[in-house]
């Protein structure tokens, strides 16, 4: 019972957030000055005032806002994010679909490369505080926390890809992909995403490795490690069996909060490597006002932050015996 | 840590302050008889597709980028210590409300939202400076409000209480003082951020507008002669990036600091 009324609450609460985010995405983008109709008319010295009004009228604009809101909310919830404003004026939901996969995909790779090295990294320093191995990999995380993505972005197209020219520094495929057997695409892909890839997991990497130190250590300084070295333990075994699962505890919920972080890093490194995803997307869709298209974009990036957060309380759970046994607060604190 | 963060700090703070009697050049002069040199006596760092000097550009940039960091962060401090001291007093709904808020902020991709309102609002340094501070209040607000929870029930909260001082009395000058600590350390750390922000939408050209130059821009100008001029790529990219450092050792010194229980 208690677990089916923390679910539906948690539910209740995702649904509030996600409202406040559209209420404040809307607002905002259409309080702004200017609007998209400006690019289409003022920029066309033949189109006139009714011109103008006759457009204005097509997308709704001429509406109060909340009206405008209401009509959007409503045809959201089938999915129908309405029209994208640009030349194609294709379905919305459609351009974000094709898109969604190489951006989704970028950064499921690189979370978990991420934390195949951020883990090994937190353990090894926390476990000697201090040490050789500690200080250095302070000293790294500090660079990889001040090092701006973009700029690492350059100074790697600049040595991979002019200097000694090992990598495409552009674009998804090389010339002529479609002739290539399913092996050949494969490996053109993997080289053209290995760069993007590697920035994305270089952008967490300092914050994941930090936290998971520091999880680590506040772990370590605990009674029951104590007792586990004390009664002469291996190691190996206090460090794997006693203090890394609970240390990635607090891991999971660092996860869940990344999302935002990584959306917006997708803007970036995708213009940089004119990937066809979803950051390029979007920083289109701002530059050419595109309010249907920019509404679903940040709809779809609060639903994934959102997914996220989810996720990651679930995952919390099922990793916590204490959670899992019921959610009753108290034990070891 | 804390020596460094200081030199590199106060170092980068000096040459932007300076940076009018410091430039060789006038950062925005065009010399077209001067275009992409290679970094030499005469332009210590080169100059750039239009022949301006790159040492002079860079000390002009630290200028617009400090001022964004400290005004930012001077914005997000002000609404995180406003909401949180009263989010953490008052409890109950109040804080219920605000910190719901909170966690709705937490949920934007804020970078999305930076990115088209500044594309609508027009790029303009005031717009950045207030976009950026909008949307980065929460981590203090939440700081500053477990602070408040903690010091509402002490005694002397208690004694200013009894002696007949009101909630906003009591705030402002029993709390607050008190809380003061772990914001210092994280506006410290927010200016890094800050900074960052700043530099990656004016990459993207949504920053700093030409002719004025920031180490955002002046990287996005070196993109597109990357092959020709790689200088042009490196130079600004370091000026943040030991910038930022500086930002974020004097931060994680001053937490290590004032926070007596993580000494050791």
């Amino acid at each position: 019972m208690r677990i089916v009324s923390r679910i539906l609450l948690k539910l209740a609460w995702v649904a509030v957030v996600f409202f406040g985010i559209t209420v404040i995405s809307f607002w905002v983008i259409h309080l702004a000055p200017g609007k998209p109709t400006d690019l289409q008319t003022t920029l066309n010295p033949g189109a006139s005032a009714v011109a103008r009004e006759r457009l204005e009228k097509l997308y709704g604009l001429d509406q109060p806002i909340h009206v405008q809101y209401g009509q959007w909310l409503g045809r959201m919830v089938k999915l129908d994010f309405g029209r994208s404003m640009s030349g194609d004026s294709r379905p919305v939901w459609d351009k974000i679909k094709e898109r969604l996969p190489l951006t989704f995909g970028m950064n499921v790779v690189s979370l978990f490369l991420t934390l195949a090295v951020a883990i090994p990294i937190g353990v090894a320093a926390a476990w000697r505080q201090g040490g050789a191995f500690d200080r250095i990999s302070t000293v790294v995380v500090f660079i990889g926390f001040a090092m701006p993505g973009f700029w690492l972005a350059l100074l790697l197209m600049l040595l991979l890809g002019i200097v000694w020219p090992v990598l495409p520094i552009s674009g998804l495929t090389s010339m002529g992909f479609e002739k290539l057997s399913f092996w050949g695409k494969a490996w053109d892909l993997i080289r053209h995403l290995a760069l993007p890839v590697f920035l994305y997991t270089f952008g967490s990497l300092a914050g994941m490795s930090r936290f998971m130190r520091a999880s680590m250590l506040e772990v370590l300084r605990q009674d029951y490690i104590l007792t586990a070295r004390a009664k002469g333990l291996p190691a190996r075994t206090v460090i794997f069996r006693h203090a890394m699962r609970n240390a990635l505890l607090p891991v999971i919920t660092l996860l869940g909060l990344s999302v935002p972080g990584l959306i917006g890093g997708s803007v970036i490194i995708e213009s940089i490597f004119a990937l066809p995803g979803l950051g390029q997307l979007f920083y289109q869709a701002v530059m050419s006002r595109d309010y249907p298209l920019i509404m679903g974009s940040l709809v779809l990036g609060a639903v994934l932050t959102l997914l996220g957060n989810l996720l990651a309380d679930l995952g919390y759970g099922l990793a916590d015996p204490r959670i899992r046994a019921g959610g009753r607060k108290g034990g070891a604190q | 840590m804390l020596a460094l963060g200081l030199v590199l700090v106060g170092g980068m703070s000096l040459a932007a302050l300076l940076a009018p009697w410091l430039s060789p050049y006038d950062p925005n002069a065009i010399n077209v008889d001067a275009l992409l040199l290679t970094p030499s006596f005469a332009h210590p760092l080169g100059t750039d597709a239009l022949g301006r000097d790159v040492l002079s550009r860079i000390l002009h940039g630290g200028r617009v980028s400090l001022w964004v960091g400290f005004v930012a962060v001077g914005i997000s401090t002000a609404i995180g210590l406003a909401l949180g001291l009263v989010s953490g007093y008052f409890g109950r709904l109040v804080d219920e409300v605000i910190m719901r808020g909170v966690d709705v902020m937490l949920c934007f991709p804020s970078f999305f939202l930076i990115l088209a309102v500044i594309a609508f609002l027009e790029p303009s340094l005031t717009n950045i400076m207030i976009v950026i501070g909008l949307t980065s209040w929460m981590g203090v607000a939440r700081l500053v409000r477990a602070e408040a929870m903690a010091l509402r029930g002490r005694d002397f909260v208690l004694a200013a209480r009894v002696a007949g001082a009101g909630p906003a009395r009591i705030i402002l000058r029993h709390i607050l003082p008190n809380a003061l600590a772990p914001v210092l350390v994280s506006a410290t750390l927010g200016v890094a951020g800050a900074i960052l922000v700043e530099s990656s939408l004016s990459f993207l050209g949504l920053g700093v507008q030409p002719p004025d130059a920031s180490w955002g821009n002046m990287l996005m100008d070196g993109k597109e002669v990357l092959e020709v001029a790689p200088w042009l790529s490196v130079f600004p990219g370091v000026a943040i990036l030991l910038t930022v450092l500086g930002y974020n050792l004097l931060g994680e010194s001053l937490r290590d600091i004032l926070d007596p229980r993580l000494r050791r």
